[in-house]
């Protein structure tokens, strides 16, 4: 009997262990309700002595080739990239988690519940944080990011040259400007100067940009590559931004839990279906930030063009060319669009207020630093006059990649023409379900019906909250 | 007798070198589990950075799920199971006789053991990295079979529901092979040398002695592969998580229940992946008590009603 006790509890372990292994809900439980008491902590140390660390939460390593290319304090940075030494000692310490499948923010929400509990010189100073969920960490509710005030900036006065939409984005409800940025991301078209001349027989900016500068006319240009063997552009998922941040209302209103699909994304949905059966676009580029993306930059590749702001030519565009400089051309997209943004935040609770101040001013708000990151990085930078006066600079702002173009002369105007789309917390799981959803019914595995149900699906177990999902009739 | 008094307790020290297992099992194991089962009636979740609940919701997560896909999931999950298992079973089984088998003399069974049961010590993730990348529509398996002239267009082996999840099953199959074929060689070994002898004299062959004694000799270890195999089916996700994306594509055919509960966990969802987390919890803890019953047989067959026929005949 004794020896049938035993076995029954070690099956139950074994099964309990299992269980435990799925859920693991431990401990979080302890950790609720902290954020409160956090606030008022970090408003009290504020004004105290700086702290030894400043701790910098981001997703990859823009930001720190920004600051250490213009705040004038930093020293050195160690060899892995994790630990930037300041002058009077500070150690500027990174943490880098990757952006795709939410990974970033679970690790940035999780060290923001902490906040309160954690050592001064654990505590979050500067989060970064993208256009596309901006919008939960400027919540005033939240409180995760301080009011750029309540640091001493003035954003009337110290950053008076930003564009403005870039100031909107990073407000909360009630126009409270939480967090800045060093960019402004007017997208434009990037085209291989190559294909152009085989198929237009020539490689001109302006007389290309004829050629792609509404939908109409890009889709007779796309009819005219398909005819030479060529694709107009990678994947759907390229042309996405373009129709989603021009939706015309958020995709859930302030207060709401019902989920608004906009008209545009089904336009999306309607045309990208159209030019993909039309032979227009790669089918085997499914999506973006993969390897079949990635290698439709490359120089073997049949794509003549993919929708970029600066950053993207930067970043993404130029790692992935194999081929000599010179042989990408910018000019005007068929749609003024705006594509990301990251903004830096100063973060509730951050015991070195001086320092956090001093970078957020130096990187976002100063005309010659941010000058100098549009030379050096090609970055479209966030300041109104500047740019004004690089669209008039070619011999300063020609860009090797782009053989010699000055492609600041065809941000500037897309910058000044650009209307964000208004934002919700949701959106950027609203964004990649709806491109998961329906990439199976632009590839044919689902009909229309079964992709709009997936959706739906989709977005209750991402969102808990939402108990209706409307679409456009 | 009447050196009762004398006689040294040595018990407790077999408690005292238990203990440890037993402390840790309870914090780390039953305390989580007490939590998840609690969570699993309230309604607990986190929309951006902001908590909602825990509010007592009583049962209403568990009917939720019943009213959501996860039938449908649990399907996946067995299909994806059923794809890898089948060969996996099949293949260990032949592997095991043949390595066993004296008069086939195999040179080099040591070197072949290590070598199947390699896969299984690279990890799940790595694995299926590798065959994303392999069997992408630019990668090399596609380069070679239009090189060979199998193929004009490249396959979209990720793309269709079928390439998913025979991809995802002969991954299963490839990393657990090498370990059904190692304990079911100790199964075969265990068999008595007699019975193969004396088979022997009677003139049988390879595959009567297969199906008329091996099989039957080894039926409570193959029940038991076949259980604990189906329990780590149920819990299947790391494969196709990555292979996937961890979107389940196309179509959601390839999420596994595990999956679908991680998709809770982005949201924070305690409620909803706790309930989810009890009915996998019931549905392992069932199949645990069969392997149970099944390992605690006296009878060497292993079957109740084997052991009910044997004391019939013997009464009768």
């Amino acid at each position: 009997m004794k020896k049938r006790a035993v076995s029954i509890l070690l099956a139950a372990a074994l099964a309990a262990g299992a269980l435990a292994g799925c859920g693991s809900p431990s401990g979080t439980g302890s950790a609720e309700g902290n954020t409160e008491t956090g606030t008022e902590e970090g408003s009290a140390e504020t004004g105290t002595e700086e702290g030894k660390v400043i701790n910098i939460y981001s997703w990859n390593d823009e930001f720190r080739q920004r600051v250490e290319a213009v705040y004038p304090e930093v020293k050195e940075t160690s060899k892995d990239g994790t630990v930037t030494t300041l002058k009077d000692g500070t150690e500027i310490h990174w943490t880098i988690n990757p952006n795709q499948d939410g990974v970033y923010q679970q690790k940035l929400d999780e060290a923001l519940m902490n906040q309160a509990d954690a050592a001064a010189d654990d505590k979050v100073d500067i989060f970064l944080s993208e256009t596309d969920y901006v919008n939960k960490y400027t919540d005033a509710d939240a409180d995760a990011a301080m009011p750029l005030t309540d640091l001493g900036i003035d954003p009337e006065k110290d950053l008076a040259d930003q564009y403005s939409f870039t100031k909107v984005t990073a407000s909360d409800a009630d126009g409270v400007q939480r967090g800045s940025t060093w960019q402004c991301c007017p997208g434009l078209l990037v085209y291989r100067r190559d294909i152009a001349k085989d198929v237009f027989g020539t490689d001109d900016p302006e007389a290309v940009g004829e050629k792609v500068k509404d939908w109409d006319t890009m889709k007779a240009t796309a009819e005219e590559l398909k005819a030479k063997g060529y694709f107009a552009f990678s994947s759907y998922a390229d042309t996405f931004r373009l129709y989603g941040n021009s939706i015309a209302q958020s995709w859930v209103s302030p207060g709401e839990t019902v989920i608004k699909v906009d008209q545009k994304i089904m336009d999306w949905v309607a045309d990208s279906k159209e030019w993909l059966d039309a032979g227009y676009l790669d089918k085997n580029v499914k999506g973006q930030w993969n390897d079949d993306w990635n290698k439709a930059m490359s120089s073997s590749s049949k794509v003549f063009a993919f929708l970029f702001p600066a950053w993207g030519i930067d970043f993404t565009l130029k790692p992935n060319w194999d081929g000599e400089d010179g042989a990408w051309a910018v000019t005007n997209p068929p749609q003024e669009y705006n594509w990301g943004g990251s903004y830096v935040h100063a973060c509730t609770g951050t015991d070195n207020p001086k320092h956090v101040k001093d970078i957020i001013l130096a990187v976002t708000g100063d005309q010659e630093n941010l000058l100098k990151i549009s030379k050096d990085y090609a970055d479209f930078t966030n300041t109104k006059t500047g740019m004004q006066q690089a669209a008039k600079d070619d011999e300063g702002f020609s860009s090797e990649f782009l053989g010699g173009q000055n492609a600041f002369k065809y941000f500037a105007p897309v910058a000044e023409n650009i209307e964000i789309a208004p934002l919700s917390a949701y959106d950027q799981g609203c964004v990649e379900l709806i491109q998961n959803s329906f990439n199976d019914y632009l590839q044919g595995q689902v009909d229309f019906e079964k992709a709009k149900a997936n959706f739906e699906t989709a977005i209750r177990e991402r969102y808990p909250d939402i108990t209706e999902i409307q679409w456009p009739e | 007798m009447e050196k009762k008094h004398k006689k040294i307790d040595y018990a407790k020290w077999g408690y005292l070198f238990i203990l440890p297992f037993f402390v840790s099992f309870f914090i780390f194991s039953l305390i989580p589990l007490v939590d998840t089962i609690r969570y699993s009636f309230f309604e607990y979740y986190r929309s951006g950075i902001k908590e909602v609940g825990p509010n007592f919701v009583g049962l209403e997560n568990y009917i939720s799920l019943l009213g959501s896909d996860m039938l449908k999931y649990t399907g996946n999950t067995m299909m994806l199971w059923i794809i890898g298992f089948i060969p996996q079973i099949v293949i260990a089984l032949l592997l095991a006789e043949w390595f066993v088998d004296a008069r086939l003399k195999i040179h080099g069974t040591q070197f072949f053991k290590v070598v199947i049961y390699l896969p299984n010590l690279i990890m799940a993730s790595a694995f299926a990295m590798l065959f994303f990348t392999m069997f992408s529509t630019n990668g090399p398996i596609n380069s070679i079979l239009m090189s060979l002239g199998w193929i004009s267009q490249p396959v979209d082996f990720l793309g269709s529901v079928t390439g998913t999840r025979s991809l995802v099953g002969l991954m299963n199959f490839l990393m657990w092979f090498g370990n059904s074929t190692i304990m079911l060689m100790a199964a075969i070994m265990g068999i008595s040398p007699d019975i193969f002898e004396a088979s022997e004299l009677d003139g049988c062959n390879s595959v009567q002695r297969f199906f008329y004694i091996t099989l039957p000799q080894i039926r409570p270890i193959l029940a038991y592969t076949l259980i604990t195999a189906i329990i780590g089916g149920l819990q299947m996700f790391d494969v196709p998580q990555i292979l996937t994306n961890g979107q389940g594509t196309p179509d959601r055919t390839s999420m596994t229940l595990i999956m679908f509960l991680n998709s809770h966990l982005k949201s924070k969802n305690y409620g909803m992946a706790g309930a989810l987390s009890v009915y996998l919890f019931v549905v392992s803890g069932i199949l645990c008590f069969i392997v149970y019953r099944m390992t605690n047989n006296d009878d060497p067959d292993g079957s109740k009603a084997a052991a009910k026929k044997a004391k019939k005949q013997r009464r009768g």
